[in-house]
This record gives structure tokens, C-alpha cells and sequence, in this order.
């Protein structure tokens, strides 16, 4: 009756930033975990290979569910062309927030991709909708029920406005995912947190495996800093940013220092997202940090005083001014049209305030490279300062830690994440938890084999039964339990024997036995009873040996009666006589009385 | 089971149960219809007020005419207002473990069982219903601090005093027990004890007991709770709704299969339909307004004023009322307003979609911005500079008692130009209107009331069919003024089980299991047999744990090995450590096949001899007879130990183990 459980890590998200979609298998349900794309790529390869998860058949009828953490792309921007394109129509399960804005960023990404880049066979905007009408919100904390067996929980994971940790639970067998969390509360956010819920397995993001930031006031003091020389010295700062997330914080940050400082340099935030964006961080506010949803009444912190929506010929403005653009990366769109205007002066500034996939623009500038070939071979010289300042916010490897330490998994596997620096953390974790802890390459299967208990119905009769004999003199005895497991269809019972006998219709069959002991006593009858009575009163301490009135002798249900010998007056018969219910004692007495009794015992 | 009763207000429940070794509050609801005994508390010194007359007993003795005032042939306490709390003295609530809220009506008494009783446990409840609840509190709090009143009533209460009072002093109940208001910091102290909790998500309490909020349909946030353990369900029913109005619909799916369903919280109003009263809100409010009268409607800050708000933003352009400015005064108008659009989560389908879109989901933001809808926390400050009329003006109290509403009572109390329309269906307009007489403003009577009506009711029950329900003793019997109306009544079967304010009930349920958790290294060591086709028996002998309420059986441990160099030294070591754990038997033994196998293992000298009840195997050389019955056997041998565990063996052989 062991169980098994076995994970299969497939497309995606194994030791690479590039995009997460993992499947699990556990108990028999099988759950489709993010469904990302890869930003790096413009070919198949930006989506996970589906064909990995069943080679013939339905997807619907392979998956139980599909979860999304949150709605950053490379989580969930392979979904409309997973549900709609391979088909998929079972239940996909993400929190209102990302609920709301997943949409938005799928659609902006079709329109760059489809309408700029020209791009066919891709997702068309009907699509997006249709993938969103199988879309199921859940609240935090909510106990969704998937089928009968099946079912996840979200708790809060920071990050960005929504996003979630999961735990999937079939019987006593779980998993978390966390989807990308942040261990500290930040402007806007408030830092994840999970209960003991001590799953089999914990499936962790590590993109900062290896960083223990410094302190977020010092991050932000130098950002500000930066920000405010480059300006100072009427340079201007492109800031890529995508249009919801890191983007609301930063903003939060320059509209109260511009505030104390009484600054006159506009800043600008690209795209007509914008405005829409912080719509949904005032109506989600719930989502947010405490501080933000005390004041709300009072003083909104998502309504900006100092940042105006941005115009493309706002581009060739001279002077200082700070812009916000999309998308993060410089992978497209417009941060990469001002990008490409303002390479050239020394005298303007890039920040990247979050980490970028290999093949990206900006994962190029920041390492390093300064001559960039654009489209139409155009090589671009790179003068502009580039800053990195990681403001990402994803837990570094002291949140793991700490993540871990809160919901005490028995395996952990890390995902999302440079396997150099994977090592390093699988290290830490295996010496400080002492649990298993696997780091899986793409396409990679994992197996986990987990052997949860059983759990059964026991009648209350039998249970309060032992627990009872559990409260005799000595109690520190561990309480034995004696019961029969009844299994019908798949439900288990654990009842007393006699129960079980009678709900089968049958009777019990009396096992007994007497066997005769001789004993070499000349004494009379009742004198040899009273020696055998003191002496097996002076051995069997524990157990209840009575003398009864009509000279037998009873040690717990074993009834000991004594007879002369027919022929030999000096010696005496005992009869012993148990059921089979009580074999090693009626067993033990024998022997024992076949020693003969002590001399003292007289 | 038992349910101790501390409310007898069936729609302001107060009710403890003792499940398994917890002890759950379910709801704290306070009775303020007490008010209605005293005067109000004008925000502005009122004249009339001020020169009603004493109140003169029918001997002609004076000693209460500082207490009490007479008004219009009523008399009222002239002290500040006190509410009648739930029952404190029915059991000790400072053992309550916790206290589970349905919704945020029923928590305004929270402070006063948190803060004076002792109480260390913990209170949970959804954030939209902290969040309002906090308001409705702020708001209480500050309508009656702010008008401090020098004198405290206490003469009247005294037994033999109330005895001479005219009704319905005379009548009130529990007098002994009224208190005046809690303050502010009080509040924040009993709201610092709420756990938020969302829809679904199940809590454990001890491992014993878990519990789950279903959302109730009747206002935002407001749910109600699944009290279970693996083998009995109680659901507590409390203000839900089936009407399609803002808040996320009633979940109804999750109490099926309960053993008991408590309850509380119907209609108060089981005659009116809250969509007709609706539409004559908005007529009669039309039509006072075009006539050049002023509309009150007294309310609460927060749950169907933002269904009239919504109404109203429909209705408003094409009853020509696009220039009549709307007032809403209330120390917490602005929270209200603000809070009402970030619960997405906690709303009806349409709204969510519209947060989607990103748009706010309650209109009111719109009749905001073209300054249509204008809010105040008080009269004082900008109202009195913005103040224009004809005009609506929602406001509280609803018990007229205090509140702004009270200065707009007096101010326009005197012109049937005016109207008073009633909205909220916890006081009885005519009570809240008698210190108020005489009036010559019009009053109508429009109670909206969207919980559940006895229809409603009796459809519910028959879709998720309890076993047993328990409600107030009121839901039994037809209203008092409408005897004749059996069919506003629960109508169920087996009966309900009714119960009245101090009464403990003990409630009928059976259980007859419990979960325990087998250890794997235990479960692989069982060995199924298959009995009967599809049941399969294993004999389990294992170790009991007990911890947390949760029972856990592992392996028994292995008996130590006994040191092989030591001699064993006393006869009692070998004395047998545990009670020996033999199955029970079943079966028969056939004497034939018997025999043959006693032969077959070398016993040469059988003999077989019948009896009344079966037969006697004789093995004559050893000694040994072995009776055979049809659910009985007994082997009788003389002290030969390897034989007798033979035979035993042998007889075991054909008999099955329990």
C-alpha cells in the first residue's frame, strides 16, 4: 500500500531565465505549472514544446489543471497559444489581478510582435480572449477544489501586483510552486509568506541564487543618486521598464523625491498603459503593502503628480528629462526606439532596473558590449553610461532560505535559474535542511518518491477503547491497538475485530485450550492451590491473579484448577485452560508451573 | 454538541458552540433597537427637545422627571443611548477559542466581548467585513461622542421603578444588562484580534475542528461558516441572500450534507419585496423632489446605499433630477465610498468584469466625479457652505436616536413639503419617528430587506437538506401581527429545533468515526485478504499516538533483543511485555479434512467419536482430545508445549483471522 509520486519537469524553466512551464505529476493528477515564453527568441523556440507532455492525445484530457503565478510574459505568454493553437479547454487557474492584466500584456506583445515585426502564425487578439473565457480567479487562501481529489491554495508571493505561490494537494501528497516571490516588502508590494505546510516538494525560483542584496535603502539611494546627477549635469535617463510592476515602485520613488527635492525635470512614462496600469493598482489595492492600503482614502499613491504620459517627438526634446519606457528588456518597442536616439551622448544614462534574458539588447549592454548591430546591419555605438540596478524583485538566496525555514519542505528543486549559481544554493540547502534538493536541466524528468501515510476511518468505538487501556496505571506503555482493516471500493475502515465480524454476517470460532500440569505437592488440594496462588502473585506483578471461592485460580481471563492425581497422591493435577486470544500467557503459565514451585513460596 | 444562545435577536445572532473540545462564538450582534427608548442626541441645541416635558407618575410623585421625558403621550429616557448586549453570564467567555463573524452587522458588539470578558482568542472574519465594520463602529462611535450629554439615566432601571413605567419601558428586557457605547480605542483593540480570512479557505482550530466562510450573497464580504470535523458538519447560516445584488452570490453547493444547519439572519421584512420597494423609493423620492421638498434617508454608511447610489445613476436623468444635488454626510462617507471599488474580489460578476477593464465597479464614482453625489463627514465645515435646496440627504442614524440625521429631522420635521423615506429594516419607522411627533413631513416606508424570505428558505433547504435545523424561536411561528400567515414560517421536516435568548441547546448529532493516519512502514506490513468479492480484511495491531487531536498509528516497536552473554537472572524477565494481541477466529473446521491433515503430519492413531454438537478427535497415545464444534474448538493435552502449538497451528490453519 505505498504510494507513489513521481514530477517530470519538462518545457521550460529548468536551469535558464528564459521562461517557465513545468508539469507535475503527483498522485496520478496531472498539473501544468506557468506557461511562459522566451523573450530571447523569435522562433519556435520562445515557446515551451507541448509535444513534451503527451505525444498522442488531448491535452485537456492529459491535464487536470493549468496555474499561472503571475502575469509577467515569460509566466503566461505562451497561453493563448497553448489553450488555442495546440487546444487545451480544462480550467486554468490565476488571482483577479493577474486575471485583469494578463490580457493587456498578451495583447501589447501580439501587437509587437504581429503588427511591428510583422510576425504571422501567431496568436491573433480573438484568441486571447477566447484563452482568457477559460480562466478561473481564485482569492488568496481559497481552498480551490480541481475534482474530488485535486486541489490548490495561493498564498501571497510579492513580486508584482498578483502574483502567487501555489500548493497543489492530492490526499497527503503536495507540492509548492512559487512562481517568482520577494521575501521583502518593497514601496509598493508586501513580501510573501507561506504557512508550515510541509510539502513533499517545494519548487522554488533562484534567479538571485547566489546574491545577498545589500539593503533596499542603499539600492534606492543610489538609483536616486544616479538619476539626480544625470539630470543635474542635463542628461536624460531611459529607465525600460514593462508597463506593470517595477515601474509603479520606481515611480513611487522619483514622485517623492522630486516632491522633497523640488525638482523641475519632467519625467515621462511611455505607452497609453500607463494611466490604465495604475488604474489597476488603485482598484487592486488590497494586493498591495500595508502602508499603501492604510492611506488609500486619504491619499492614493498610484495618482502621480510629477509623471506625464510620454510622446514619441517628446524623444528629441532638449534638456534633461527622465523616461519610463517598455519593454524592460530593449528586446522592442519603444524603450529601444529612445534607447537607439539616445545611445550616442555620454551624457544620458540607461538604468536597468531588472534582469535580462540572453539575447536581448539589454542583456547585451549590460555585459559589457558597447558596439551593437541593429536591423539592416547598422552597428550602434553604445556612449551612453548603462547602470544596473537590481530592483527585480525576486527573493535572493537569503529569502529562499527563509522561504524554506517557513514551509519545511521534505525536497526542494530549484528552477529559474543559472545553473552555476544553482549549484552554489543546492549546496547551502542540502547542508542547512538537510532535505534532497534537485536542480533539473530543460526537458528534464525528476522523480520524487514520497510515501505518505494512510489516512483511514477508525470507529470511534475502538479508538476510545484503547485510548482508554492508554490511561491504566502505566501510561508511559505504549498503547497497542488491536483492529481490523476493513477495504471495500476505496474506502478504508479500521474497526474492532468484533465489529467487523458482525457487519460480515459471521461468528466467532472459540479457540481453547487446557493443558495438565503435574506438580509433585503432597500437600492437600487447596494448600497446593494457595502456593500456586502466591506464587504466581509474586511473579506476574502486572497482571490481575485472583484466588476465587471455588479454589480456581484466574491470572487475567485463564482459569487454573487443581485436582489430585488419580493414582499418585503426591502429585496434583493443575489444569490451565485460555482461549487463543490469549496464547502467550496461557503459554507462559504452563512453563512456568512446570518448573515447580519454589520451596520459599510455602 | 451544544449550542448556548446569548442573543435573542434573530437577525443580530450571538450563539456559542461547543464542538469536539472547541468552543466557537459564532457571530457577536448588537441589539440596538434599545435606542428607540431613549431621546435623540441633537447635533445642535434643539428647543423642543430641551422643553418636553418630565415625566410625572399617575400617584402625581415627580422623583423621575429628570430621567424621563414625556413626547406626544411616549416616554423616553433622557440620558445617552445604551445598547442591550448579548447574554455574558450563560457560560465563561473567556474560554471561547474563537469568534467567527458572518458579517459586519453582526460584529458591533466584538468590543465588547473582547475587552471585558476576558476573552484571549482569536476572531475571524473577511477583510471587506473588518474593513466596513470598522467604519460602521467609527461612525457609531462618533455620532454619539460628539455630543456629550452631562447626565447618565440609571434610576429608571431599577426593578421596582420599571415595574411603574408605561410600555414599552416597562417590557424591555434585560435593562440591567444596557450599555452605553464603546470608544475608539476599544475598537481598535478588539479589531487588532480579527485573522482576515477569505471565501473557502478552510482554518484549522486545534486539529480538532475546521472551519470555512462561504460567501452569503447579502453584503460585501459577509459569509457564512462550515464548522466540521472528518465526520459531522454544522453549517451556520446567517444573513445570506439569493438576490442579485452587488455582492459575490450566495454558495450554496457547500452546505449539502450537513448534520445541522443553524439558522439566523432571514428577512425582517418576509411581506415586502425589496424590488418594489425600490422603485418606490424612487418615485416618491422624484416626486417629493419636483414639488420643492427636501428627501432624508436615514441609513448605514455602507451595504444597500450603494445599491440606491446605483439606482439612482439610472434613474436620476430621466426623472429629471440631473440638478438636485445628492448629500451623503457621514464621519465615514468618503472610506465608504473609497472602499466599496477595491473589492473586486468580493463582488457579483459584473462588477468584477469591470474592474477588468480597468474601470471602478460601483457607479458612484461617476456620480462623484460630475459632482452629483457630494460627501461630508458632518454638517459642520463645508456642508453648511455647499448646502443647497431641494436636495436628498443620506445619513445616519436609521434609529433617528443620533447621528446627523437628527438635525435634519428638526430641521425639517415641520413642512409636508418634506419626506422621510425608510430604508433600513432594523427599526420600526414608527418607534424611530415618536420622539420626532408631531410631524407634518411625510414618512415612507420603503424596508429593503435582500435576505433570505421564507420561500427562499424552504427552497434552500429542500436543495442542500440537513438533517437538522436549528433557528430562533421567531422563525417558528408566523410574525405576531400576522398570525394568520403560516406560510411565513420555516415549514421543514424533521421539525427545527428552535432556541430563545439564555437557553442551551443540545444538539442531535452521532458520530461514530474518526480519522487516524496509518504510517507507511505500518500500511506495508498489513497483509489484505480478500473475504468476501470486493472486501478485503487486514489485522492491524500497531501504536497508538495521540497528539494535537490527531491520532497516528506506527508500527509496534521491535522487542529488544535480549543480551545474549547475560543469564537471564529472575523468572519474571521473561514475564510477557505487552498484552498479547491474538485476532479474533471465525470459521468452521470440517472433521474430515481434519483428520486427514492430523494423519498427514504424522499422528497415527486417530479416532473420531460423534457428540450432540459436532465430534471429539482422540489422539490416544498423546493424551489429547480436541473437541470440535461449529464455532468452537478446545484441545485438551497434557503439558506437551511443541505439540499443543502443533495441534494449534494445525486447527488455526482453517480458520480465518479478524
Amino acid at each position: 500500500m505505498s504510494y507513489l509520486s513521481v514530477l517530470f519537469l519538462r518545457p521550460g524553466a529548468g536551469q535558464d531565465v528564459g521562461r517557465s512551464c513545468i508539469l507535475v505529476s503527483i498522485a496520478g493528477k496531472n498539473v501544468m505549472l506557468d506557461c511562459g515564453m522566451h523573450m530571447g527568441y523569435n522562433d519556435d523556440r520562445r515557446f515551451p514544446d507541448f509535444s513534451y507532455i503527451t505525444q498522442n492525445g488531448r491535452l485537456t484530457d492529459f491535464l487536470d489543471c493549468v496555474i499561472i503565478s503571475h502575469f509577467h510574459l515569460d509566466h503566461c505568454g505562451a497561453l493563448p497559444y497553448f489553450s488555442e493553437m495546440v487546444g487545451y479547454d480544462g480550467p486554468i487557474y490565476m488571482t483577479h489581478p493577474t486575471k485583469a492584466i494578463c490580457p493587456i500584456l498578451l495583447e501589447d506583445y501580439r501587437k509587437i510582435t504581429v503588427d511591428k515585426k510583422g510576425e504571422t502564425n501567431f496568436f491573433t487578439s480573438q484568441m486571447i480572449k477566447d484563452c482568457m473565457k477559460k480562466v478561473v480567479a481564485v482569492h488568496l487562501h481559497q481552498t480551490v477544489q480541481v475534482d474530488e481529489e485535486l486541489e490548490i491554495k495561493a498564498y501571497y508571493a510579492g513580486h508584482v501586483l498578483g502574483a502567487a505561490m501555489f500548493q497543489i494537494k492530492v490526499g497527503c501528497e503536495s507540492v509548492v510552486y512559487t512562481g517568482d516571490y520577494n521575501m521583502t516588502p518593497d514601496r509598493h508590494l508586501g513580501a510573501a509568506w507561506i504557512d508550515k505546510c510541509r510539502p513533499d516538494l517545494l519548487i522554488t525560483e533562484s534567479t538571485y541564487a547566489t546574491t545577498i542584496r545589500d539593503s533596499k535603502r542603499c539600492r534606492e539611494r543610489d538609483f536616486l543618486k544616479k538619476v539626480h546627477e544625470t539630470v543635474e549635469r542635463g542628461g536624460k535617463v531611459l529607465i525600460p521598464v514593462f508597463a506593470l510592476g517595477r515601474a509603479q515602485e520606481l515611480c513611487i520613488l522619483l514622485e517623492t523625491f522630486w516632491e522633497r527635492m523640488n525638482l523641475k525635470a519632467p519625467i515621462y512614462f511611455s505607452t497609453g498603459l500607463t494611466e490604465k496600469a495604475n488604474h489597476y493598482y488603485k482598484l487592486f489595492i488590497t494586493w498591495t503593502n500595508q502602508k499603501i492600503r492604510k492611506t488609500f482614502v486619504q491619499r492614493n499613491m498610484f495618482e502621480f503628480k510629477h509623471i506625464k504620459a510620454f510622446d514619441r517627438a517628446f524623444a528629441d526634446n532638449p534638456g534633461p528629462m527622465v523616461v519610463f519606457a517598455t519593454p524592460g528588456m530593449l528586446h522592442a518597442g519603444q524603450s529601444l526606439q529612445i534607447f537607439r536616439k539616445w545611445a550616442g551622448n555620454e551624457k544620458n544614462m540607461v538604468i536597468m532596473p531588472g534582469y535580462c534574458v540572453q539575447g536581448t539588447v539589454g542583456h547585451k549592454i549590460l555585459s559589457g558590449q558597447r558596439k551593437l548591430e541593429m536591423e539592416g546591419r547598422q552597428i550602434l555605438e553604445v556612449k551612453m553610461q548603462v547602470e544596473y540596478m537590481s530592483f527585480s524583485a525576486h527573493a535572493d538566496a537569503k529569502g529562499i532560505m527563509q522561504l524554506i525555514r517557513q514551509a519545511e519542505p521534505r525536497n526542494v528543486l530549484l528552477v529559474h535559474g543559472e545553473a552555476k549559481k544553482m549549484e552554489f544554493l543546492k549546496q547551502k540547502i542540502e547542508q542547512e535542511f538537510h532535505v534532497n534538493c534537485y536542480m533539473p536541466a530543460n526537458g528534464e524528468t525528476t522523480t520524487i518518491f514520497t510515501n505518505p501515510s494512510i489516512p483511514v476511518d477508525i470507529s470511534l468505538g475502538l479508538l476510545k477503547r484503547e485510548t482508554a487501556t492508554g490511561l491504566l496505571p502505566d501510561s508511559k506503555k505504549p498503547k497497542l491497538m488491536h483492529g481490523t482493516l476493513m477495504m471495500k471500493d476505496n474506502s478504508f475502515r479500521l474497526v474492532s475485530p468484533e465489529q467487523a465480524l458482525k457487519e460480515l454476517g459471521l461468528t466467532e470460532h472459540q479457540l481453547r485450550f487446557t493443558c495438565r500440569v503435574h506438580i509433585q505437592d503432597p500437600r492437600k488440594e487447596h494448600e497446593t492451590v494457595l502456593r500456586v496462588y502466591n506464587h504466581l502473585k509474586g511473579v506476574l506483578k502486572d497482571y490481575s491473579v485472583q484466588h476465587l471461592p471455588d479454589g480456581s485460580i484466574t491470572v487475567e481471563s485463564i482459569l487454573i484448577q487443581a485436582t489430585a492425581h488419580s493414582e499418585d497422591q503426591g502429585t496434583k493435577v493443575l489444569l490451565v485452560s485460555w482461549t487463543y486470544q490469549d496464547e502467550e500467557l496461557g503459554s507462559f503459565l504452563t512453563s512456568l508451573l512446570k518448573k515447580g514451585l519454589p520451596q520459599s513460596t510455602a | 454538541l451544544f449550542q448556548y444562545c446569548l442573543s435573542g435577536h434573530p437577525t443580530l445572532p450571538c450563539n456559542v458552540l461547543k464542538f469536539k473540545s472547541t468552543t466557537i462564538m459564532l457571530d457577536c450582534g448588537l441589539d440596538m433597537t434599545s435606542t428607540l427608548n431613549f431621546l435623540p442626541l441633537p447635533l445642535v441645541q434643539s428647543p423642543r427637545l430641551s422643553k418636553l416635558p418630565g415625566w410625572v407618575l399617575k400617584d402625581g410623585s415627580t422623583f423621575l422627571d429628570k430621567e424621563l421625558k414625556e413626547c406626544s403621550g411616549h416616554v423616553f429616557v433622557d440620558s445617552v443611548p445604551e445598547f442591550c448586549l448579548p447574554e455574558t453570564e450563560l457560560l465563561d467567555l473567556s474560554t471561547v477559542d474563537v469568534i467567527l463573524i458572518s458579517n459586519y452587522h453582526c460584529m458591533m458588539a466584538l468590543p465588547y466581548i473582547t475587552e471585558y470578558t476576558g476573552f484571549a482568542g482569536t476572531v475571524y472574519a473577511t477583510e471587506p467585513t473588518v474593513q466596513i465594520g470598522r467604519l460602521l463602529m467609527e461612525e457609531l462611535v462618533n455620532s454619539i461622542e460628539r455630543v456629550p450629554k452631562a447626565q447618565s439615566a440609571s434610576m429608571w432601571k431599577n426593578k421596582e421603578v420599571q415595574r411603574l413605567l408605561p410600555a414599552p419601558l416597562k417590557d424591555a428586557v434585560e435593562v440591567s444588562m444596557w450599555r452605553k457605547c464603546y470608544t475608539m480605542p476599544e475598537v481598535n483593540a478588539a479589531l487588532s484580534k480579527i485573522q482576515l480570512v477569505g471565501y473557502s479557505q478552510k482554518i484549522e482550530l486545534f486539529g480538532a475542528v475546521q472551519v470555512t466562510p462561504l460567501s452569503s450573497g447579502y453584503a460585501l464580504g459577509s459569509s457564512n461558516w462550515i464548522i466540521q470535523s472528518h465526520y459531522e458538519k454544522v453549517s451556520y447560516v446567517s444573513g445570506s441572500s439569493l438576490l442579485t445584488t452587488h455582492p459575490q452570490p450566495m454558495d450554496q453547493a457547500s452546505l449539502k450534507n450537513s448534520d445541522v444547519l443553524i439558522l439566523t439572519g432571514l428577512t425582517q421584512i418576509p411581506t415586502a419585496n425589496p424590488d418594489g420597494m425600490v422603485g418606490e423609493f424612487c418615485s416618491n423620492l422624484a416626486m417629493t423632489v419636483r414639488n420643492g421638498g427636501n428627501v432624508l434617508v436615514p441609513c448605514y454608511p455602507s451595504g444597500v446605499i450603494y445599491d440606491l447610489l446605483e439606482c439612482l445613476y439610472q434613474y436620476i436623468d430621466s426623472a429629471g433630477l440631473s440638478n438636485v444635488p445628492f448629500y451623503f454626510i457621514s464621519p465615514v462617507a468618503n472610506s465608504s465610498l473609497e472602499f466599496s471599488q477595491i473589492f473586486a474580489e468580493w463582488l457579483c460578476h459584473n462588477k468584477q468584469t469591470k474592474v477588468y477593464l480597468p474601470e471602478p465597479p460601483f457607479p458612484h464614482a461617476e456620480l462623484i466625479q460630475t459632482n452629483k453625489l457630494k460627501h461630508y463627514p458632518s454638517i459642520h465645515g463645508d456642508f453648511s457652505n455647499d448646502f443647497k435646496q431641494p436636495c436628498v440627504v443620506f445619513t445616519g442614524h436609521p434609529s433617528l436616536r443620533f447621528g446627523d440625521v437628527v438635525h435634519f429631522m428638526e430641521l425639517w420635521g415641520k413642512s409636508s413639503l418634506n419626506t422621510v423615506i425608510f430604508t433600513e429594516p432594523d427599526f420600526s419607522y414608527l418607534d424611530a419617528l415618536a420622539p420626532y411627533q408631531p410631524l407634518a413631513m411625510k414618512c415612507v416606508y420603503c424596508p429593503i430587506d435582500t435576505r433570505l424570505n421564507f420561500i427562499q428558505v424552504s427552497k434552500l433547504l429542500k436543495e442542500v437538506q440537513p438533517l437538522h435545523v436549528v433557528c430562533p424561536e421567531q422563525y417558528t411561528q408566523p410574525p405576531p401581527s400576522q398570525a394568520h400567515r403560516t406560510d411565513l414560517m420555516i415549514d421543514c421536516q424533521p421539525p427545527p429545533m428552535s432556541y430563545r435568548r439564555a437557553e442551551v441547546l443540545t444538539l442531535p448529532y452521532k458520530r461514530r468515526y474518526e480519522k487516524i493516519e496509518i504510517m507507511p512502514e505500518l500500511a506495508d506490513s498489513l497483509v489484505p485478504l480478500e473475504i468476501k468479492p470486493g472486501i478485503s480484511l487486514a489485522t492491524v495491531s500497531a501504536v497508538l499516538h495521540t497528539k494535537d487531536n490527531k491520532h497516528v498509528l506506527q508500527l509496534p516497536p521491535k522487542p529488544p533483543q535480549p543480551p545474549a552473554s547475560k543469564k537471564r537472572k529472575r523468572v519474571s524477565d521473561d514475564v510477557p511485555e505487552c498484552k498479547p494481541l491474538k485476532p479474533l477466529l471465525s470459521g468452521s473446521i470440517p472433521v474430515d479434512q481434519f483428520v486427514q491433515t492430523l494423519e498427514k503430519h504424522g499422528f497415527s492413531d486417530v479416532k473420531v467419536e460423534d457428540t450432540a454438537k459436532g465430534h471429539i478427535v482422540l489422539l490416544q497415545e498423546a493424551e489429547t482430545l480436541i473437541q470440535l464444534e461449529e464455532d468452537s474448538t478446545h484441545i485438551i493435552c497434557d503439558n506437551d508445549e511443541p505439540l499443543r502449538v502443533k495441534l494449534r497451528d494445525l486447527v488455526l490453519k482453517f480458520l480465518q483471522k479478524f
